[in-house]
């Protein structure tokens, strides 16, 4: 693999990328903008086809590798990043994504995510968080809002959510991102980011259920709300949003309020989003939800830091240099022998 | 005075005493030392689950037993020659087992009135006359001598205090007429930066082994003589060790790099902790955040080409279940070591059970075969390791290979094989050739094993994708058509089955049919032969088969069965072996079923048999 990448690039087109299953979400699920999007953005990327590997856990995302015309494994529910630690360790020249949703990643697979994230290996984590069990029609989820009435909680959930771009900084993951399965050019520009950060990458994909959550985000898509509702952030911008950009990010001490862009702040007042400030990442994931401010979408967190497959392959190179390749006849006989004649 | 030196046959030592006094070290230096002298010899390792248990208490005893013989031994040993109890505590624990008329030996000075009463007894039997009429006691102030031997160098007591054990070292090595040069070398190596404790240590055992030679209290010394091993060369091995080696060896015999994911876990960790110091063998180990994750992370390395193996204990193979579940359905080479402690739940970490035979054979949802295959003795976790490895390959299926704590743990002296004599690994994944009609078929099958090609990522032109739904024979898409499950599901079976012409025939020890058969797997092995042994010595019809494989059982195991009246099976669990030997070939087997967390002594197997034979 190492050396075919040395070679010329095969040229691909988005056919490629896609298998012969049919696939089969619901009609208008969101999950198939996701897979377009991926098999749109991945002939851009120029990783060649068969070093790709597509894992997935259990609930409606995890089909995701089926359609994929790379390597696939769909497995079992929550495993999917322990998994593709294996296949990374084992060969970590491979592309390695991991497909899960918000009941699969964060709550029956909750400690491999954390995990993962920790370990650094290089590794794409797509979480399409649609706030709802759909396989198993229509339980809460972990990132489900408290009081969300479902077939299991008819009188309102008791469970505080999980804002998983929070959970992910807290588990020191290296490059934090979230994208909604509306806005596709930046969901491409989103994928190719996660792809480019050698790390694990965690990119959130807020992602409407057509049949059980109609709607969860709903004020980040249609037109009149989003304006006010989505903060885009870029690197070494400042944080405006609004119709007519005219409201900004500003940090009162350390709390963070909104301040109109008039008479009285002008734009150099704002908060500069900068990728590798963790307070600001911390800051801004903790806006999610919030009925009184936008949700931050686009790349919160972006550090550079050893991947642990790299790590584990130099442990290995090391022992071979200082002590040759290891030989089992020879590892037999050292220690303590004697001869029986 | 003249001591007179007696040769002996057999002996078995108990060390015991506090987690602290080091029974562990003490034993493995008796065990080296009686390895070179030439004996055979095997040992078990009895210690707490408590890292450190309060000082003096029952709970906080920890021993090594060691049988050493000049002739081949296959257990270690039922009944106890000599004791060495460092404490009450020791005393109190270990006293049933000791021989009547056994050698009792004991730190006098651990035998305080608070060690006395924390240990249970009313007066101090040293002195109030309950041992002596039983056993030979010597009662040494051994805290006393180690003190006047390291008088002049300065030491802090507790340090010296610390070297009683290498008195009691000494003292059996002049017992037993053995060399201390060994130990030495291994006290210069172990402290070559703390000359001061070798110095303390060395002239601890020496005041041990003085105190036999000078003092009248001990008239007679004991000679065991070398065993008549076959030729070779040998080594002591452990079996976790050993299995270990077997990875290696069936790594490097196949080519392929080795990835072991595990979760630490007593009694499977030494494992992980010997494949994590041989990486310039081409070994990765990764300590994954849970079992769950030690077993999927192979899952994840086998899909990737890689000769994946984990290892744990039941609790820890509980979690895996689901896991083995895809690994089965995913048909991907891979091993699952379970080295086995005592149950249910957390039972007893340290100690050892043959309990999870049905866990590994059924425990699982589904219709998920997979072959079973046990090691025999510490030196057999070599061998069965590398067919462990050699079955998955060959098959593409996950192999589950059953230890246990006494395997793990135990010693015996070892012919270290050569690895070229071994049966070869070939492994050939797929390429192109597997193509049918340009297209890549990742369940078309090899005729004679059923075996699925392994198409590895990075292969060019065999993309595929593989999961955990049931999928259609040969193409591998996704299936929920009811004649393809079931033929999948027979196809799964069969697979599995045709692993029994892997397996040689079955050999019998001695006659081929009699009045009884004593039927073993697993860590059983070595005392039901020597049950056999002397049976047969005694002119009864008696005759022992050992199971290497429990899954598939042997073609020829039904007419063998068949040929005598009886059939024994010896297990420590409730009788898992004998439920599925009674099935399947409708035999009146019987059990012989002791669940103690220890290793079944020969004695109850005689026992047994007597009484089914009405002898």
């Amino acid at each position: 693999m190492a050396e075919t990448k040395a070679v010329e690039k095969k040229k691909y087109t988005r056919m490629d990328f896609a298998s012969d299953q049919a696939v089969r979400w619901c009609p208008g699920c969101g999950d198939y903008a996701i897979l377009a999007q991926t098999q749109k953005i991945f002939p851009d990327l120029g990783e060649d086809k068969e070093n790709v590997v597509f894992i997935s856990g259990i609930g409606c995302s995890s089909r995701f590798p089926y359609y994929m015309n790379t390597y696939g494994f769909h497995t079992i529910h929550g495993r999917a990043p322990a998994i593709a630690s294996g296949v990374k360790i084992a060969n970590p020249e491979l592309s390695v994504w991991v497909v899960t949703g918000d009941g699969d990643g964060l709550s029956i697979g909750g400690n491999h995510t954390i995990h993962l994230l920790r370990r650094n290996l290089d590794i794409n984590v797509l979480l399409f968080n649609n706030r709802i069990y759909g396989l198993t029609k229509g339980q809460y989820s972990p990132t489900s809002e408290m009081g969300k009435i479902t077939k299991s909680t008819p009188f309102g959930s008791l469970d505080r959510p999980f804002n998983p771009v929070s959970l992910a900084l807290g588990a020191d993951a290296t490059f934090v991102a979230r994208t909604i399965d509306r806005e596709t050019k930046h969901m491409q520009a989103m994928i190719e980011r996660s792809y480019k950060h050698k790390g694990t990458s965690f990119l959130e994909i807020y992602q409407n259920c057509l049949i059980f959550n109609d709607g969860a985000y709903a004020s980040l898509t249609d037109k009149e709300t989003k304006t006010d509702k989505v903060l885009w952030l870029e690197d070494g911008q400042p944080m405006i949003f609004g119709a007519e950009k005219n409201k900004g990010i500003k940090l009162d001490g350390n709390k963070p309020e909104i301040i109109e862009l008039n008479g009285e702040h002008s734009a150099d007042d704002v908060l500069v989003h900068n990728e590798q400030d963790f307070v600001i990442a911390s800051m801004l994931a903790s806006l999610t939800y919030r009925e009184d401010f936008p949700d931050p979408i686009g790349v919160l967190y972006s550090i550079d830091a050893p991947t642990y497959e790299d790590m584990a392959t130099d442990q290995v190179n090391t022992a071979i240099e200082n002590r040759g390749v290891g030989s089992i006849q020879d590892l037999l006989h050292s220690g303590q022998t004697w001869e029986v004649k | 005075m003249e001591k007179t030196l007696k040769n002996v046959d057999d002996v078995v030592i108990r060390f015991a005493g506090d987690s602290g006094d080091g029974m562990q070290l003490t034993g493995g230096r008796f065990t080296d030392t009686t390895a070179i002298v030439g004996n055979d010899l095997s040992t078990l390792p009895d210690f707490p689950s408590e890292i450190r248990a309060p000082t003096g208490s029952l709970a906080g005893v920890s021993a090594f037993q060691i049988h050493f013989s000049s002739k081949d031994i296959h257990t270690p040993g039922d009944k106890v020659d000599v004791l060495v109890a460092m404490n009450p505590a020791a005393l109190k624990v270990h006293r049933e087992e000791l021989e009547s008329g056994g050698m009792l030996i004991c730190n006098a000075a651990a035998f305080t009135k608070k060690n006395l009463t924390y240990a249970g007894f009313d007066s101090n039997p040293l002195e109030d006359g309950s041992l002596g009429d039983y056993f030979r006691v010597f009662d040494i102030d051994m805290s006393k001598i180690v003190k006047e031997a390291c008088a002049d160098m300065g030491l802090t007591p507790k340090t010296v205090e610390r070297t009683k054990n290498l008195f009691a070292l000494g003292l059996l090595f002049w017992i037993y007429d053995c060399p201390m040069e060994p130990t030495k070398n291994w006290l210069e190596k172990k402290f070559a930066k703390r000359p001061e404790l070798i110095e303390a240590n060395v002239r601890s055992m020496n005041a041990g082994f003085n105190y036999g030679e000078t003092t009248e209290i001990f008239t007679t010394r004991y000679k065991v003589d070398k065993a008549d091993l076959p030729a070779g060369t040998y080594r002591n091995i452990v079996g976790n060790y050993a299995l270990s080696l077997g990875l290696v060896a069936a790594a490097e015999r196949s080519n392929l790099p080795l990835f072991y994911g595990g979760y630490p876990i007593t009694p499977a960790s030494d494992i992980l902790h010997h494949l994590s110091a041989l990486k310039h063998h081409n070994i990765k180990t990764f300590q994954a955040e849970d079992e769950i994750a030690g077993m999927t992370s192979i899952i994840g390395a086998a899909f990737t080409g890689n000769l994946a193996v984990t290892a744990s204990s039941g609790p820890g193979i509980a979690l895996k279940s689901e896991a083995l579940g895809l690994a089965v359905i995913a048909e991907l080479p891979m091993v699952i070591v379970n080295v086995q402690r005592g149950g249910p739940s957390t039972g007893l970490p340290t100690k050892t059970e043959q309990a999870d035979l049905f866990q590994a054979i059924f425990g699982r949802n589904g219709e998920a075969p997979l072959p079973v295959i046990a090691s025999a003795t510490p030196g057999d976790c070599f061998f069965t390791a590398y067919e462990a490895c050699r079955i998955a390959l060959k098959y593409m299926t996950p192999v589950l290979l059953l230890t246990d704590g006494y395997l793990a743990n135990g010693s015996e002296p070892w012919a270290i094989p050569n690895v070229d004599d071994l049966e070869p690994i070939n492994v050939k994944f797929a390429d192109t050739s597997s193509m049918v009609d340009g297209q890549f078929m990742p369940y078309l099958r090899d005729k004679d094993t059923l075996a699925r090609p392994w198409a590895i990522p990075g292969t060019s032109g065999l993309e595929h994708r593989i999961g955990g739904l049931e999928k259609e024979d040969v193409t591998g898409n996704v299936s929920h058509d009811p004649e393809n499950h079931h033929h999948m599901t027979l196809t799964r079976q069969q697979k599995v089955n045709n692993v029994v012409n892997d397996i040689p025939p079955t050999e019998i020890f001695s006659d081929a049919s009699g009045e009884l058969l004593i039927l073993s797997w697993g860590g059983t092995k070595g005392a039901c032969r020597s049950a056999a042994e002397d049976l047969q010595a005694d002119g009864k019809s008696v005759s022992h088969v050992h199971l290497r494989w429990v899954n598939p059982l042997p073609k020829d195991l039904g007419e063998i069965l068949i040929r005598f009246k009886n059939v024994l099976v010896p297990e420590i669990n409730m009788g898992q072996l004998n439920k599925l030997i009674r099935a399947e070939y409708l035999v009146d087997a019987q059990g012989l079923n002791l669940v103690r967390g220890k290793p079944i002594g020969k004695s109850r197997i005689i026992e047994k048999v007597n009484e089914i034979l009405g002898s």
